[in-house]
């Protein structure tokens, strides 16, 4: 359930209105009107613990104002993370000092208009709230359980919250709070390992003891991992390893990035590109996203039906890239100016209704991966991604876990991937370490490309 | 800013705090890109804000905040000695730290042209006059060209009694074409990969590149490359230049040698290490010829990873590494050093601004320069000359790697015959180090600035330095990203 609607303490609409105030005054004082001001305000604590103890443990709180003016068709922004009256004036100073030194640029826009947002609300009082002590206890908890397996455990217990919102001249005013709470844990044993993790607005939705019972449970089964062949096989992916490798192409479903030509999708939308039970959206409304409802210039966000049925059919669009293209904002742009434009980054990948045991149980020969680490770009176009699987990698065999192996590295097209995936899980809020968190299910897919195999 | 540290200071010192360490920084920042003959962005940044890091309970605690009132470092105070009292939920042994004597120093490091003191749009002439050059090469289907500086004053002030004033600048520019073709995508960059070269200088590095001399060269190349030929896959004799070695030491000799790793700190996100203690003083890291360093001193050179003193108050050093391909040293904290029993720390501590706490950071991790003449290293019958990283790779333990580069050669009887594109090498650290058979000596060695290094949750992003000079190795496996 969502918590209720809380204007965060760390920067309420009032704060935003004054600061806006501030930057407008400095700015008209200048005779320049065309103004718009990005504020964010985060509180942020983590509890780190390693070799079965606390070992760091930080907060930090922090705030930023950014300033975009707009002067005779000139832009430039300038930020500083002091919002009082004279730093405020000081950071206009600077854009229309910028702003004046550029060239006119013919295709600049005005600034947004105001537009309707829908409430995405995502702020719980359990993540805001938590204490130092509630998180170090879960974490001596969760240490509990490994230690008491024999293993040693590392991880990280975070919460926090952050406040964002956009103000201009023409109106616009959308503002958004929200809580994430974050667990991850990996279990060790002399040569194994297990991990875990899990993500969610309100940090009562998962529980980490579960997670740390997960990672204990996958470093035991691991042990004495075998050395075998790299070579092609038949993968389940575990929903972090999708999360983190498939996560990689979505920066290319962007009306820029075409533009520019460095997008895989080049010549390739609404053509059949993945298999025909690959359905992707952005969906910022989903109940398992997390985010504000709008984009780096305040357009509200509208889903996209990124992939449907294995065919690319939308791409997101900022309002430069959809005036160029003749078509309305998705509202998906970065602030302005930059140079990327747009990318769709609330992603709904649907899944299936397999589970983790059916999946298993009927794979005769494969490989279970739960993690996937340091994940790189090989080809651009033919989406070839390299990376190595990590903390519990399996071998399995006639429908059984038959041993932990030796961790491989894999050279991998995602485009191969998604015409090879035959059972999916139902979809999930992953959270891994190499993409956005997303909503996503695991999946198993024929011919995985290992390419080498480490020494652990 | 001196007040401020020593006022916050304050705060932390109550009943129960064995230690406590202050950082008090401002920052300013300009950052400016074109793409295709327009602004990319531009922005101008400010910062400023206080960190406190506590022992108390015998555990660390750490808070950081932007609010500089009394109210604010009070809150933040007493925010950190809480959390530092909370960590004993889960406690093994209290925090021991290394000695460390007390220091007052003001420092700045050296900058012969002010980068903020050159105008805005002198900079973006200079990239729009890039980008011009790139595109008058009907193949590039996409310029980019960027700049960045950055000038950080640090004050630091400890319960040692420490009081150090530090200012860094750094200044950083590069571009690189992209050529569309035939369903594939080439780019070529200069004067690296990934934003270019990045250094402790002012804007006298930018002088120096000579950005608008390189492009013409560059765009050809890119544009050349979807007429090569693929990359053979096979074992070959390989050959780096300077670039994309000081990546692979960043990767393959920097991130192993954090003690922090070694002992379990990172496990759950960065990773840990091969070089578990045993092998400190008894591991062959690498051939005769490999020696590395990690220096932070500024006789080094103008590195990213050059100060006067690290973020917990140890001044910089140089400690071997590898000393004739023998591994003798790890890049230590206080408390790590404590931890193996080690009369101090070697001072690598650094932090990613005011809001995070330090952590073990690789300096300047460089391979020291071989005495081979540039010639002599291409003097062999066959192999593959590779330049400038386009993908990079390594496990959690830091022993498997991949690397592509954005071009290479085929070298015959120490000539270059044919460009190949798409080259991907790769191999296990220990066995890629010590088939090093050639290191070209100091006229070709380059200190490398990595400006994107990540660690630590949260994540901090922070500048590294890697010399090098171009080198070869025997019998590495190439063409593994693109086989099967």
């Amino acid at each position: 359930m969502p918590g209720s609607s809380v204007e965060s303490d760390l920067l309420t609409r009032k704060d935003c209105e004054q600061t806006f105030h501030y930057a407008q005054q400095a700015a008209r004082e200048r005779g320049v009107t065309a103004i718009e001001l990005l504020l964010e305000a985060s509180s942020h604590a983590l509890t780190r613990f390693a070799n079965n103890a606390i070992h760091q443990n930080v907060a930090e709180q922090s705030r930023r104002a950014s300033v975009r003016v707009i002067v005779d068709g000139r832009t430039a922004r300038a930020a500083t993370n002091r919002l009082d009256r004279d730093s405020l004036s000081r950071a206009v100073d600077q854009a229309i000092e910028v702003a004046k030194s550029l060239e006119f640029d013919p295709d600049l826009l005005p600034l947004a208009e105001p537009r309707a947002i829908a409430d995405c609300n995502r702020f719980f009082a359990s993540t805001a709230e938590c204490s130092p002590e509630e998180r170090a206890r879960v974490v001596a908890e969760a240490i509990g359980v490994v230690e008491s397996a024999g293993q040693t455990t590392a991880g990280a217990y975070s919460t926090a919250q952050t406040t964002e919102a956009i103000l201009n001249s023409r109106g616009v005013f959308a503002y958004h709070s929200e809580t994430l709470a974050r667990f991850s844990i990996t279990a060790m044993t002399a040569d194994s390992s297990g991990w875990a993790k899990a993500s969610s607005p309100d940090r009562l939705a998962f529980d980490p003891l579960e997670l740390a019972r997960r990672a204990a449970l996958k470093a035991e089964l691991s042990r004495a991992p075998r050395e075998i062949m790299p070579g092609r096989y038949t993968v389940i992916l575990e929903p972090a390893a999708v999360l983190d490798l498939v996560g990689q192409m979505f920066g290319d479903f962007s009306a820029t990035a075409l533009e520019d030509r460095r997008s895989f999708l080049a010549g390739r939308l609404n053509q059949k590109l993945f298999g025909e039970n690959i359905n992707i959206s952005d969906d910022v409304y989903h109940p398992l996203q997390a985010g504000p409802a709008f984009d780096g210039e305040g357009v509200p966000r509208r889903r996209l039906a990124l992939v449907e049925n294995g065919v690319p059919r939308e791409v997101a669009y900022s309002r430069a890239a959809a005036r160029r293209a003749g078509v309305e904002p998705t509202g998906h742009g970065f602030p302005v100016p930059n140079e990327f434009g747009e990318a769709p980054v609330n992603i709904v990948m649907q899944g299936g209704d397999a589970t983790i045991d059916d999946i298993i149980a009927s794979t005769d020969h494969g490989i279970l991966v739960t993690r996937l680490w340091y994940i790189r770009e090989v080809d651009p176009f033919e989406k070839i991604m390299t990376g190595m699987t990590r903390d519990g990698t399996f071998l399995i065999e006639a429908g059984r876990v038959a041993c932990g192996v030796r961790n491989f590295r894999f050279n991998q097209s995602l485009i191969e991937l998604l015409n090879n995936v035959d059972l999916m899980m139902p979809a999930e809020r992953a959270a891994g370490e190499e993409a956005f968190d997303m909503v996503a299910p695991g999946l198993r897919a024929r011919n995985f490309n290992f390419t080498e195999v480490t020494r652990f | 800013m001196r007040d401020l540290a020593g006022r916050a200071l304050d705060r932390a010192l109550r009943n129960g705090v064995a230690y406590a360490d202050v950082r008090v920084i401002e920052s300013r920042e300009r950052h400016l890109s074109t793409k295709n003959g327009k602004i990319g962005h531009i922005s101008a940044n400010e910062s400023a804000g206080v960190g406190i890091r506590v022992i108390a309970a015998g555990c660390w605690g750490f808070a950081a905040t932007d609010d500089l009132t009394s109210e604010g470092l009070e809150r933040a105070a007493a925010l950190a000695i809480a959390i530092a009292r909370s960590g004993a939920a889960a406690k093994k042994a209290d925090v021991q730290l290394a000695p460390e004597n007390a220091y007052q120093i003001t420092w700045s490091s050296p900058t012969v042209v002010d980068p903020f003191a050159i105008s805005i749009d002198q900079q973006i002439g200079l990239l729009l006059q890039v980008d011009a050059e790139l595109r008058r090469n009907p193949g590039v289907t996409l310029s980019e060209a960027s700049m960045d500086f950055v000038r950080s004053r640090q004050v630091f002030a400890s319960s040692l009694g420490s009081l150090i004033d530090q200012t860094r600048t750094t200044s950083g520019c590069g571009f690189c074409a992209y050529a569309y073709q035939d369903d594939a995508i080439q780019k070529r960059s200069y004067p690296n990969s990934f934003g270019g070269q990045f250094q402790l200088k002012g804007y006298e590095l930018v002088q120096e590149l000579d950005l608008p001399g390189n492009a013409a060269r560059i765009a050809e190349q890119a544009v050349a490359l979807h007429s090569a030929d693929q990359c053979p896959e096979g074992e070959f004799h390989l050959i780096l230049d300077s670039s994309q070695l000081g990546l692979q030491i960043h990767e393959s000799i920097g991130h192993p040698i954090e003690l922090d790793r070694v002992l379990g700190s990172e496990a759950n996100y960065a990773g840990t290490s091969f070089l578990t203690l045993d092998k400190l003083n008894r591991l062959r890291y690498g051939s005769e010829l490999v020696n590395v360093v990690c220096d932070a001193r500024l006789e080094h050179g103008p590195g990213l990873g050059t100060f006067a003193f690290d973020d917990e108050g140890v001044p910089a050093q140089c400690t071997p590494i590898i000393q004739d391909g023998q591994f003798v040293g790890y890049m230590t904290s206080r408390e790590t050093a404590a931890a193996i029993g080690q009369p101090r720390s070697n001072g690598t501590m650094r932090a990613d601004g005011w809001a995070r706490i330090p952590l073990i950071r690789m300096t300047n991790v460089s391979l020291l320069p071989g005495r081979q003449t540039l010639d002599e290293v291409f003097d062999v019958d066959h192999a593959i000359y590779m330049e400038t990283n386009r993908s990079w790779s390594i496990d959690d333990k830091r022993y498997n790697f991949q690397f592509g580069c954005e071009i290479a050669w085929e070298i015959r009887n120490g000539r270059r015959v044919r460009m190949l594109k798409n080259p991907t090498y790769s191999g296990i650290t220990t066995n890629f180090w010590n088939a090093c058979d050639a290191i070209a000596n100091r006229d070709h060695w380059t200190l490398w600035g990595v400006p994107n290094c990540g660690k630590g949750q949260p994540e901090q992003v922070i500048g590294t330095g890697h010399g090098a000079s171009p080198a070869r190795f025997r019998n590495i496996r190439i063409g593994a990203g693109y086989a099967g």
